[in-house]
């Protein structure tokens, strides 16, 4: 089985998120770049599926040469080989069309992606990606297992789960639940000195669809002092009369 | 032209949402100098819609839609657009929305903006808000492409009732049985219980519950509510409780109209993904945990005396105003 995870470079959960060039600009001054947490959960079932079932992983980010130490990272943590399309993604559209342009050479069962990046929320470009490719789609997978050229999987959907099985090739929208928690890898020294020695290829895009721009952004507006109090009477009262939300 | 919105329904009846989306269809409609026509699947309510402003329901009817199906479902509206020509689709931010648009946008060749929570500030280009970095901003987005979806947040934009009655047509589309490839072996719901998506109030618990056993007085808080449960990711990664009820930037966001977090510090990844709510109460032991910035209520106290008075105090609440 040969397996393709689609990598998005976030910023860390923990950054302040600023705006600069007149609010046009995400600032990534002293901003850390991570695996989004999402993909991370994708890889680490990945790396199960070549430790168990010998499956080749390999992974692709739409970025400029500035994503390559989160590549690095997913290499060590035990990806075989990497994929760098060489563009700075703006928009989900284009990112899918990339994504699909390596996918139709490289001959992949399985393609994980996260459910949703946590840098632009778009959570398009799985869904768009195996429209474009002609792949079947299983979004918000909790749960992941491939016999032969089967899947099958467990969806979290609003108020429950849903079991669904699609024969491969398939795209995958991955989230917690992937992994558990506990089976996250910090990569050792072994797998980041292995990780050096890994093929990161790079590839120039191809003419893609830019669908949107986002032309400014903002920040929200400061939150008003929180009232407090001691009474569960004054509560049930200031949320019935004053947020109206009782 | 004309603009389509994706109406949903739950064994017939209409969700809370697809009021929502009817009524952010209609302002735009009213924007762009067309009208509204919805569609949804199985619905047996369609005329309602028309209080929202939709003039026309195309309702698909079959048992092979009674489970969702993202493909099916996703080409069914691509040729629903169409029919109707239509410029510009409306879904809400459901799980099933979410998965369906993207779908779409790639049959549509349209640009999709999701997490939006206000009408477009402008028709050429399209513009919209939305909601982007885990609620800690927002982006403008134009869609440039010739069709366009847009994804409105729960409970950003609020339902406007103006009076009247939509026609209702029976649509069918040309399906195929490879359009169901995704097969649905088995759904599990909690029947009877208000999932977190389609909650006005969600009660949230946090380890300063110190463990499961703990949670009754949370599921009877929820209860006199109406509520939603969730819980911090500490609490789902120890088992306490399901990982389905987990909330924040990595788990399931909320947006609903109240939001008590119990025992919850207010860690930087638990608001990204909470801070849409509009209202805020916090209940904690520690004045100085992080939460209180974040609230817009709160009682500084221990949960475990704080919320068995809660609960009876809503329970007199609610024996009056019933
Ligand atoms: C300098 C810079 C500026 C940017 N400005 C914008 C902007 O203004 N607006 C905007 O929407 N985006 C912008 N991005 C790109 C953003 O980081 C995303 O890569 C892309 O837009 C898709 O975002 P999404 O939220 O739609 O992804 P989602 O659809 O939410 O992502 C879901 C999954 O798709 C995969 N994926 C997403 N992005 C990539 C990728 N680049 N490479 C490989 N796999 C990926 C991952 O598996 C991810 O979990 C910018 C990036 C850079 C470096
Ligand atoms: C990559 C990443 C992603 C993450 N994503 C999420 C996410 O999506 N969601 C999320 O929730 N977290 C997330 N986290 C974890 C987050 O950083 C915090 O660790 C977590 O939110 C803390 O959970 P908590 O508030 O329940 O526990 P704690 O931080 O331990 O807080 C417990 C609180 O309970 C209070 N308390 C104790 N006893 C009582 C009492 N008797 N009565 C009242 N109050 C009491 C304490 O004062 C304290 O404030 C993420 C972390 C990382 C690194």
């Amino acid at each position: 089985m040969k397996i393709l995870v689609c990598i998005s470079n976030v910023p860390d959960t923990t950054s302040k998120i600023n705006f600069t060039d007149g609010d046009t600009k995400f600032d990534t001054n002293g901003v850390q770049f991570v695996i989004n947490p999402n993909d991370e959960f994708g890889l680490t079932r990945a790396m199960w599926f070549k430790e168990k079932q010998g499956a080749t992983v390999h992974i692709a980010t739409v970025g400029d040469a500035s994503v390559e130490p989160t590549m690095r990272k997913a290499l060590a943590i035990g990806a075989d080989e990497g994929i760098r399309i060489n563009a700075v993604p703006t928009d989900g559209f284009f990112v899918a069309e990339q994504l699909a342009n390596v996918i139709n050479d490289g001959g992949y069962d399985l393609v994980i992606a996260g459910r949703e990046s946590i840098d632009y929320n778009g959570g398009m470009v799985p869904g768009i990606l195996a429209s474009l490719l002609g792949y079947n789609f299983i979004n918000t997978c909790i749960g992941l297992e491939v016999e032969g050229d089967t899947a099958t999987a467990t969806r979290e959907i609003d108020g429950g789960k849903e079991k669904v099985e699609a024969a491969l090739p398939a795209v995958i929208g991955g989230q917690k639940g992937l992994v558990e928690e506990s089976d996250l890898k910090i990569p050792n020294m072994r797998g980041i000195m292995m990780a050096r020695k890994k093929a990161l290829n790079v590839v120039e895009p191809v003419d893609a669809t830019k669908a949107t721009v986002d032309s400014k952004f903002e920040k929200p507006a400061p939150k008003g002092a929180v009232k407090l109090t001691d009474s569960v009477d004054e509560l049930v009262s200031l949320l019935h009369n004053e947020a109206k939300v009782i | 032209m004309s603009i389509l919105v994706y109406t949903e329904s739950e064994n017939g009846k209409y969700k809370k949402s697809a009021f929502e989306v009817a009524s952010y269809a209609k302002t735009v409609a009213d924007q762009m100098g067309t009208t509204a026509t919805a569609i949804s699947f199985n619905a047996s309510e369609g005329e309602s819609l028309g209080n929202y402003g939709v003039s026309k329901v195309l309702n698909i009817a079959g048992d092979q839609f009674n489970t969702f199906n993202a493909e099916a479902y996703a080409k069914t509206i691509a040729q629903a657009v169409e029919k109707e020509g239509a410029t510009t689709v409306i879904v809400s931010s459901s799980a099933n929305a979410k998965y369906l648009a993207p779908l779409l946008a790639a049959k549509l060749k349209a640009g999709y903006a999701p997490n939006v929570v206000e009408a477009p500030s402008c028709t050429a280009p399209l513009t919209v808000k939305r909601t982007a970095f885990s609620n800690k901003g927002f982006a403008h987005t134009e869609i440039t492409t010739d069709k366009k979806i847009i994804g409105v947040s729960n409970n950003a934009y609020g339902i406007n009732e103006i009076g009247g009655s939509a026609s209702v047509e029976e649509f069918s589309a040309q399906i195929e049985d490879g359009d169901f490839a995704v097969k649905s072996l088995e759904v599990d719901k909690v029947a009877g219980k208000v999932s977190i998506a389609d909650a006005d109030i969600v009660v949230s618990g946090g380890r300063g519950l110190k463990g499961p056993e703990n949670w009754g007085m949370i599921e009877e808080l929820a209860e006199v509510l109406g509520a939603a449960t969730a819980c911090s990711k500490p609490v789902s990664d120890m088992g306490w409780r399901p990982h389905g009820e987990h909330v924040g930037q990595t788990g399931k966001p909320v947006a609903s109209n109240l939001y008590i977090a119990i025992g919850i510090s207010g860690a930087i990844q638990h608001l990204a993904g909470v801070s849409a709510s509009k209202t805020k109460v916090v209940i904690n032991n520690d004045a100085e945990a992080p939460f209180f910035k974040a609230a817009d209520y709160g009682i500084v106290g221990d949960a475990f005396e704080v919320v068995p008075q809660l609960v009876e105090k809503l329970k007199e609440f609610k024996a009056q105003n019933a």
